[in-house]
This record gives C-alpha cells, structure tokens and sequence, in this order.
C-alpha cells in the first residue's frame, strides 16, 4: 500500500490521538461523585437503624446553630492564629483559642491551593479533581450539591459579602450581596473596607440565617510583600476587631434566641514564605479553623496544638449544624466535637448520618466497596447502634446505655475516619494499565516517525505501508493473541476500576488490533531501513557539511525543548523556554544574513548540491532536515545567486535589519502579557489597558491593530474577501464597543451595555464568507487545473478568515499580538524565507516554534485558570457546548494555528511538489516528539509532589495540542491531495 | 605551524585564566567580606579590567598578527580610539540583545551593562587586539573555514564558549531552587566566565591535537 508522506503523518497522529486519549483516562481518575444528581431531591433522609421495633424519629434532627457566620481570610496561614503572630497581633482569637468557648483545628487544603477549588471543597466538602477544572470551565456555576444549595433550599436567607468568585459560584443563593473583585493585587485596603462597610447594619438587622464574610487583604499582602511584612501585623489585627465585633453582636443576640449562634473562622490557603500559593507546601495547605459558639464548653487552660482535620470537613459539619442533608459528594467527617455536647442519641444519629452518606459514595464509586474496612466498621456499628436504639426505647438501665454508646461512637468515628480516608485516595489512583497502553500506542507511533524520516527526507515524499504481506500477518495475529490473553490477565485479576476493562470487548478488540499493526509496521519499517543502510553504506561521506547554524539550533532547541519539560519549574515558565529559543533563532538568522551578505557565502559548501550524499547522513540522524525544497539543478547556484535576487526585488538592508525587527516585535510582545508563575503577577502592559481608567488607549490601540490586520492581510485577496475582511474587521470592533470594552470617539462614556450578539454574527458571516471563497477557489484550481494562483488565492483566503475569526475572538488587549504575529510572517517571507532559501524542514520547524511562542505572547500558560472561556460565549446567546468549544479552543490556540495555515499557505506559493508533503511530515513528527517524551516522563514522575498542580494541567495542555495538530495535518493531506491529482 | 606557536598560545591562554583567578582571590585582601557572589557587580568591573590588561599585555609583548606594515603615530591612535569606540559599541550592542532576551528594561540596568561589558571583554577585546576594528575580518573569521592561523583559531573558540557559556547560564534562571546565583545576570556572569575559561584551556590542546589536520591558507 503506497501513501504519500502527508497522508501518513496525518493517519499516524490520529492514531496518536487515540493513545493520548486512552492515557489521559487512565491518568485522570474519574472523581468521587455520586450518581443522584442534586435536581431530584426530595429523599426522606435515612431513619435511624434499630433492631425489630420502629424508630419514632424518622425526620431529619433539628439543627444546632441559628445563625452560622463565616469569616474566612484569604491566605490565612495556621500560624498567623496559632503562632506568635497571633498572640501578638489577634489577642482577642486568641483569647477565645485558649479559654473561650470554641474548637480550633488545623484545616488541611488539598492542593491546588487556589482561591476557587478550596471554596468549592469548603462547601462541597469534595476534592474537585481534574476533570470537573475541564468540565466545569464553559460554566463558572457550582452544579453538585452543596450546603449553601441546601441551605437555600431549606429557606435560610444567605448574606454574603466579599470575593466575587463566590458570586459566580453561587449565582442565585444569596439574597444580598455585594462582590469585590480579587482583580488588583495592589489594594489590600479597599478590598476589606467593602466588606466591613456593611457588617454594623447586618448585624443589627438579624433577619439572616447564613452570612459569609469573604476578605481578600491579606492574600494581596501576601502576594506584594510576603508573609513576613509588617502590613501582615495590621491586617490580623484589623480581622481580629472584626471578630471581636461579630462575636459580641452574636453573644448579645444568644441570649434573646433560644439556639446559640456559631461563628466559623478559617482561611482557604495559607500563604508560602514568597507570600504566594497554589502548591502543596505545608505552609500553603495548613490553614486555622476555629469554631466559636456559646454551645460549646468553656476550656479551663490553653490548648497549644490544635487538632489536624481535612478542610472538607467543614461541609458535612456546616450541614449537621444547620439541620441540612448532608452534600451527596462530601468525602468529610464530621468534627465530632461540635457535638460532643448533646445527649447519646443525638450524637449518634449525626454520626450515623455521616457514615451512611459516606460508605453510599463509597458504594457508587468502588466496585469492590464491600472489602472496604471502612464500609466493615460502619456495617458493624449500625447493627451495635440498632440495638442500642432499642435498649434506648426499653428505658433500660443507664450504665450499660452508657457503655454501649460509647462503644459505637467509638465504631461510628472509626469507621467515618477509614471511610473518609479511602474516599480521598480513591482520587489519586491511576489506572497503570490503560496508561501502559496509551503510552504503548504513542511510543509505537513515535518510534514509526522516526524510522521513516530518513526515508520521507531524503527519497521521494511516499511510502510503502506493508501491513499485508502473508509474514507479517502470521506475526500480527501472533501478537494480537498475546495481547489479548494479557488484558484478560490483568482485568481477571485486578481489584481496582480499570477504564480498558470496562470497555466492550469490540473496542478492546480494536485498539489491540490498533497495537499489534503499530507493532507489524514498526518491525517492517526496521527491516526496510536495515536493507536502506547496507545500500547506501558507500556513500557515507562528509558528515557534518550539511550542517549550517539554523539547522543545529532547531534540532538542539527541539531536544532541549522536551527535555525541559522534566522539571516543574520549565513547565510552569515554559514561555520562556519558547522566547530564548526564537530570540535565539533570530540571532542565528541574523548571523546568516549577514554572512551571507557580506562574504557573499563563499565559505558555505555547496548545501543543496549534494542531496544524495545528506541522505546518508540523514539516516544517522533522523531530525537533520536538509533536503531543500528547490531542486538540486537550481540550488548548484548558490546563494550568491538569491542574494542577487534579493538585492533586486529589496534593499539589502532590509535583509539585515528584518532579523532585529522580528526580535524587537517578540520583546514588544513579550511585555504585553506576563505568564508563567513567577512573574504572572507583574504589572504588564495589558492590566495597564484593561483597567476601566484606559479605555481610550484600548481602543485606540485596538483599532490600530484591526487597521495593521486588514493592511497586511488585504494584498493576497481578491477583491470579494478584501470588501469581507474590511466589513469584518469593523464589526469586531462594533463588537468590542457593544458590549463595552473599547468605544468609539463619538460615543459617551456610559451607555447601555449588550451582548453584542448581532454584531458577532455579523462578523460570523463574513468569516464562513470567506472561508467559503477560500474553498470555492481550492476546488476550482483542483478541478480546472489553471495555474497555482488560483489556489495560492485561495489558500489565502483561507489564512485571512481564521485571522478574521481570531480577531474576533482575542480580547481587544491582544489585538496587537494578531498583527505583530501577522507582520512577522510577512516579514520574515519577504526578507529571509524567499531570499536565503530554507528548505522545507527548517521553515516548519521554525513555523512551529513561532506558532508555540505566540501561544504564550496571548497570556497562555501550563495553567488551566489562564484559558480565556469568555472566547466561548462570542456571539451566543445561550451557552452552547459544541460550538462554545470550538471557539474556546480556537480561542486558546490562535498562535500555533495561524502560523500552521500560514505554512500551508507558504510552501503551496512556493509550488513544489513534494515540499508541503514533507513538511506535514515534519510537522506531524515535531508535535508528537513532545507528547511522547511527556507521557513517559509524567508517568515516572506520577508521585511527583506537583504532578497535580504543574503536570497534570500541562498533559491536558499538550493533549489538545495533538488533537490539533491531527486536524492541521488533515487540513495540510487535504490541500496536497490537490496537487497530487493535478500533478 | 610549529609547536612553538602552539605553547605561546598556551602561556598566553594561561595568564589570561590565571588573571581570572587573581580577580576572584585579591581583592579579599583588601575589601572586607569580599566574595564573587556578594560584591558580583565589583567583581565584574576588577575582572574586566584584568582580563583587558593582559590581554593587551600579551598583544603588546607576543604581538601575533604579524602586520609589517609599519605605520605612523597618528595612524596608531586613530585604530586605538576605533578600538574603543569598538568596544563601547559591542557592550551598548549586547545590552541591547540582553533586553531583547527579556532582561528587564529599566531595573537592574547597571547589572544588565556591567554584564555586557563582560561579556565584550571577553569576546570583543581579543577580537580587537588580534584583528583590530575591521569588521570584515571579524565575520571571515567567523564564518567556516575562514581562520588562517592558530591564533584565530583560539579566538574562535574562546569566543563562541564565551557567548556558548552566558546563553546556558540563563537556563537556571526559571528554577525555583531559589539560590543567590540564579538571580539576573550572576548567573550569566559565571556562565561566560566559565565558558570562557573552558574555552582558553581547551583551545591549544584543541589545536595540538588537530594539528595534522589544521591547514591555513598562510602557512
Ligand atoms: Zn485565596
Ligand atoms: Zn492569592
């Protein structure tokens, strides 16, 4: 079977995808969730078990608190209460710590020690693992149950002020409140004083159930000056008066009620010694939790050490407290010495509500739940507890009932604690066989690449596939055998949930197909390439000629590049890694420039003379790219010959200064957006314009980059899609001034705020406008066969819509990223492309380093939080999966995507045969050398103490890019398919 | 090409490490608590200052460009101040390409210039004393093939080990060991340094190992 190279690559990379997909569901265990979805609710709560008579309490217990406040200080560190600064700074916390009447744990935060998942596990009482950050990104919306949904439900009326993601998470529960954005770093004042601005009038009022109190101050200290800084002292002492004020309003309001009030203090994080958060270091997980209430005993002396306890603890006592169900996904015990106070039964029955909820998540998520020692114990104390119920109910004797009870409380604890225990490892089990597998088909895939690059480079761009010759059929059934007698090994004999083994047999059937082939073509492709290198072993002559500068930095920064990804820390700043590495390809292009003027390149050897003779070296070396793309005929000429040429068609100069242009363009850039971790919180240009105070400047520069857009673009269109583009790119802009981003000069400053969906559409048109042009004139110029301008046009046209839809898509601040991006290409085309010659290989490597780089000039990161989902709801009115996907992810990977069109564009101008087939080649094979060497190194690196903060965002990161990779290659087999018939 | 000029380019390459070495030992003599780390930017000006003298020193006494052709006094002066402007320009030239690099633009400026003059001293002054300000020799030298003598060929190397040397030297930066070395641009600074210092050791031994191989248009 022959395939052209493109065709190969691109089939190899959906394969890839395949693997990628099984090892992404292997890695990412399926989070613990229960299956009743909180919409039906409405169950009668689980009455209390007793041994043969009835039970005369069946409703749920009433609640134990009237009022529940929650102050919870952002970045609130355990010792900032516990430690000297609390002594020193908090006097009154620590007063009611010692002796007041109050419980006072160490929360422990499970990383990520971010603001939005800690609330969520505060008041879900869930570990969100990393699939709902995917799931849950198209709506900010907290769907699982939750206590303040409970408490809703149950008609508390819920006040909160403070942080607006809580706004955001809990969009109709609150019958006041009053948002403050966690926007500017800078202010640690204004924050705060928004919310203690309404705590007099509140407190007085009374008519609430539920108040939350969210201050974000002393989080913004710590990211400005650390956990050390003497702002930190004025802060604690700011919240304890705030503290002091809740309680004595609340002790003064306890005694005309006749429940008592309970006033929660914990903090979401805690703060590392730089002040930041969002790792898993002790000082960033431990956080104080101190539960104040005049229900509980007064503690004759001080308590040094308070209890550790998991922060999802809180949800199932804030529901027990509140006289709620307890959320169906809460993995927490209950903090038993809330309850400590009230009579056996009482005790009891919250324990065995607890217990139940837990070993029933524990039933729908573990197949092999009733091993569980946990579910054992729990089983165990629900019978003591039957009969105990009933010794109750008998008016027995009150010693036996004494010692009965505690014997199942101490079941009850038991049990709550094993359970909650396996609940929370269940999510950080990796399923290793579907992960082999993944990782199985990837390197078989990878190790094909690699065996056929020599052949692709140096040969013709087509490939013989022998997948049906009768040897390698007997062996393909041979190992499809084995494997197959191995899966039914390991899912025979396995106790934990595999996702492979749960699938059907028809489609484990398929990928051990898919496995064995790989295998069969990989051993074909060895014995071709064996017989390859006997042939051509005379020929081994000069090896290192073929080696300019450009050519070992590409292949060294590819190398480094993936090594890099082994350490954490080049993960996070990944962007710098891309910015070193094209400043540096800039620097090498300019070395050749200037080379190339001023000595007239006699020096260089003759690179595209000798195409047979790099052959040879290429097989040593799969990654060297030497073949050119003009033919060895024309590329006897020599340099000299294009710098003559460049000389006639440009000034020389512009020749050398396009480097530098193309440099000082990527420093403009880079100063736009600040990534990464490190210096994400920097000032930048783009805070700078998106602050309310700059709209002018926003606007200013986004029509300027819209005017740039349409001036670059414009040139190569015909005259239809240049009216489209013009008519486009003002909508974009109507777009911006509709829903009130930038504005117009004629327009005031507040006006009414819309959608902005008539405008959005409006550009959508003109975009499938212009897309439909670009395709019209590609099938004409394939069915015509008239020259390459038709189709050089329409490719084009192409590129122009995808740009007309970033427009439309990047917020107006990266405006200017679409056209300096833009103007490279052009320039870089004009001034070093065409004049210096660059084969094929070396334009799609550096095409796709370029396309990494403005990844990460548009604000991307390895973060998921810094994905812009806003790209998502252009144009929509209501939220839309499908096409609210698309858009986000084409939202998310502009960069990478236009520079690919733009190579496809490119190399089809240049009209040469085999150039664009080999250059998917390269691509496909560029993009999946990273994918690969990751999953290896993410699976060896899977007890890494940041494998979920750092890693595992990057492994999704990197799995959407290979998707879209597959596509850009379809797209790339799809236009040389063209060429192939006209040819 | 005679062992002889061999062992010159040795002792030269020598006392240019070893003048290195004195800059890191002698002040402590003098300063207080004086340590590469802690004083890094009055390290960088005593190590570029010593490093130029011998540099000039060994051009004076060694003199390996063998121009005979004798020249007037005026005409020595106008090369001397073409040397300088040289070097003011190629440390004003790396500056510039350490801020493209993202080297902040207004923070930390003295360190980011103290470091491009390091950088040129190292690279641009023996350019200087070997080739003089002739821009054109420079690229032939470096371009392939282009060396004609051993002397070149030292400066080939010294030169892209230096510049090899400050590029790695920015890789640590992103880690988070938090060390005082990885702050901007100590560890650049160490990085030329030792690329440097690698490559005035291994060029002779380069040299006399290749030897039989190394054929130059003039010998
Ligand atoms: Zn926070
Ligand atoms: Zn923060």
């Amino acid at each position: 079977m022959r395939l052209g190279s493109g065709a190969f690559a691109a089939s190899c990379v959906a394969i890839e995808v395949i693997g990628v997909a099984i090892f992404i569901r292997g890695f990412f265990p399926a989070p613990v969730r229960s299956s009743a979805r909180p919409e039906h609710d409405a169950e009668t709560p689980a009455p209390e078990p007793v041994a043969g008579v009835r039970s005369n309490w069946t409703k749920l217990p009433p609640p134990l608190f009237s009022k529940v406040v929650i102050v919870l200080i952002d970045a609130l560190r355990d010792d900032f209460v516990f430690g000297s600064k609390g002594v020193k700074y908090m006097p009154y916390t620590t007063y009611l710590v010692e002796k007041g009447a109050s419980h006072s744990f160490v929360a422990e935060a499970k990383p990520p020690t971010v603001t939005m998942p800690r609330i969520k596990a505060l008041m879900t009482g869930s570990l969100p693992g990393f699939v709902d950050v995917i799931r849950n990104l198209n709506s900010p919306v907290l769907l699982e149950d939750n206590v303040l949904r409970q408490a809703k439900a149950a008609g508390k009326r819920i006040i909160f002020y403070g942080d607006e993601t809580w706004v955001k998470l809990f969009p109709k529960h609150f019958v006041e409140y009053d948002g403050t954005t966690s926007f500017f770093v800078s202010d640690y004042i204004e924050v705060d004083k928004n919310v203690t601005r309404h705590l007099d009038k509140v407190l007085k009022r009374g008519d609430w159930d539920v108040l939350i109190l969210h201050y974000l101050g002393l989080d913004h200290i710590g990211h400005i000056s650390g956990p050390n800084s003497p702002l930190i002292g004025h802060k604690l002492s700011e919240m304890d008066s705030v503290l002091m004020k809740i309680h004595t309003s609340l002790l003064s309001k306890d005694r005309e009620t006749l429940l008592p009030s309970l006033l929660v203090l914990c903090g979401d994080h805690g703060m590392s010694e730089t002040g930041s958060h969002g790792a898993s270091s002790t000082e960033e997980v431990s956080t104080p939790l101190l539960l104040i209430s005049s229900a509980f005993e007064r503690k004759p002396g001080d308590i040094r050490h308070p209890k550790h306890v998991q922060q999802t603890d809180l949800a199932a006592t804030l529901a027990i407290g509140l006289g709620l169900p307890i959320p169906k996904d809460s993995v927490g015990s209950l903090l038993f010495p809330v309850i400590e106070g009230k009579p056996m039964r009482e005790q009891l029955r919250f324990l065995h509500l607890n217990t139940l909820q837990l070993s029933k998540l524990l039933q729908e998520n573990v197949p092999s739940y009733e091993k569980d020692p946990g579910f054992e114990q729990f089983k165990m104390a629900e019978k003591l507890h039957g009969n105990w119920v009933k010794l109750h109910l008998e008016e027995n004797h009150s010693d036996i009932l004494l010692g009965l009870g505690t014997k199942v409380l101490r079941h009850y604890l038991g049990a709550l604690k094993t359970l909650s225990l396996s609940l929370s490892t269940q999510v950080a089990q990796y399923d290793m066989y579907s992960m082999a597998v993944g990782t199985l088909i990837v390197l078989e895939v990878l190790a094909l690449f690699l065996l056929s690059t020599p052949h692709v480079l140096c040969r013709k761009a087509e490939l013989d596939v022998p997948l049906l010759s009768p040897v390698f059929s007997l062996l393909f059934y041979l190992v499809f055998l084995v494997l197959s007698a191995i899966h039914v090994l390991v899912c025979t004999s396995s106790e934990s949930s595999c996702y492979l083994c749960s699938l059907s047999w028809l489609a484990v059937g398929a990928v051990m197909l898919l496995v064995s082939a790989l295998f069969c073509a990989i051993l074909s492709a060895l014995i071709r390439m064996v017989i390859d290198s006997t042939l051509l072993k005379k020929n081994a002559a000069d090896a290192s000629s073929g080696w300019s500068e450009v050519n070992l930095l590409l292949l060294l920064g590819t190398v480094g590049h993936v090594l890099s990804l082994g350490a954490s820390s080049f993960v996070e700043e990944e962007h710098q890694t891309w910015y070193f590495l094209i400043n540096t390809l800039c620097l090498a292009l300019s070395q050749e420039t200037c080379r190339s003027y001023f000595l007239g390149d006699e020096c260089e050897p003759q690179r595209h003379s000798h195409v047979e003779q790099q052959c040879v070296n290429l097989l040593a070396c799969p990654l060297q790219d030497s073949t050119s793309y003009n033919t060895p005929e024309s590329g006897t000429a020599g340099k000299r010959v294009s710098l003559l040429e460049a000389q006639g068609s440009c000034k020389w100069w512009t020749v050398l200064a396009s480097p530098w242009l193309v440099l000082l363009c990527c420093r403009l850039l880079r100063s736009l957006n600040q990534t990464g971790v490190q210096g994400a919180h920097r000032p930048d240009f783009s805070h700078w314009l998106t602050s309310s105070d700059h709209k002018v400047q926003l606007s200013g520069l986004a029509a300027l980059s819209l005017v740039v857009i349409f001036m670059l673009v414009q040139r190569r269109c015909s005259l239809v899609s240049k009216v489209a583009l013009a008519l486009g790119l003002l909508g974009v802009f109507c777009y911006r001034a509709a829903i009130g981003i930038v504005q117009f000069p004629w327009q005031s400053d507040n006006k009414g705020i819309s959608k902005g969906i008539i405008e959005a559409r409006f550009v959508y048109v003109f975009v499938l406008g212009i897309l439909f042009t670009g395709t019209k004139d590609l099938l004409k110029a394939q069915v015509i066969a008239t020259d390459f301008k038709t189709k050089t046009v329409g490719l084009w046209e192409m590129h122009s819509g995808l740009v007309l839809l970033a427009a439309l898509l990047l917020r107006p601040h990266n405006l200017p990223v679409l056209a300096f991006s833009l103007l490279i290409q052009t320039v870089m085309t004009k001034f070093i492309w065409k004049p210096l010659r660059h084969d094929a290989a070396e334009i799609t490597v550096m095409h796709y380093w370029f396309g990494q780089a403005f990844f990460y000039f548009q604000g991307n990161s390895n973060n998921i939080a810094t994905i812009d989902i806003s790209a998502g709801f252009v144009g929509l009115d209501t939220y839309m999966e499908v096409p609210a996907t698309f858009l986000t992810v084409f939202g998310t990977y502009v960069g990478p995507v236009l520079w690919a069109s733009h190579l496809v564009y490119f190399l089809s101008s240049e009209g040469n045969n085999s150039a664009l087939s080999r250059s998917c080649f390269c691509y496909a094979l560029i993009c999946s050398v990273p994918v690969a060497t990751y999953i290896v190194l993410v699976t060896s690196l899977r007890y890494h103490l940041f494998i979920w903060s750092v890693f595992s965002p990057k492994l999704l990161y990197e799995g959407m890019h290979l998707l879209i990779t597959a596509a850009i290659c379809a797209v790339f087999t799809a236009t040389n398919q063209t060429r192939h018939r006209r040819a | 090409m005679k062992d002889t000029d061999i062992k010159r380019l040795l002792y030269t390459n020598l006392l240019c490490v070893f003048s290195i070495f004195l800059s890191i030992f002698i002040p402590s003599f003098f300063v207080d608590n004086f340590s590469v780390l802690e004083a890094h930017l009055t390290w960088l000006c005593i190590c570029s200052a010593s490093v130029t003298t011998v540099n000039l020193l060994s051009y004076l006494v060694v003199k390996p460009n063998v121009s005979s052709k004798r020249s007037s006094l005026s005409h020595k002066v106008t090369r001397a101040l073409k040397c300088c402007v040289f070097f003011l320009m190629s440390c004003f030239l790396l500056h510039i390409i350490f801020v493209l690099y993202g080297a902040p633009l207004i923070e930390l400026v003295l360190e980011t210039f103290l470091f491009a003059v390091v950088l040129s001293t190292f690279t641009t002054v023996p350019c200087l004393c070997l080739l003089g300000p002739n821009l054109k020799a420079w690229l032939r030298v470096f371009s392939r093939n282009g060396v004609t003598s051993i002397w070149e060929n030292s400066l080939q190397i010294t030169t892209i080990s230096s510049f090899t040397g400050a590029w790695l030297g920015a890789f640590p930066i992103p880690l988070d060991w938090e060390r005082p070395w990885q702050v901007w641009p100590i560890s650049c600074t160490l990085g030329a340094t030792f690329g440097y210092v690698a490559g005035l050791v291994i060029s002779p031994l380069w040299i006399y190992w290749n030897r039989k191989q190394l054929t130059y248009k003039n010998n």
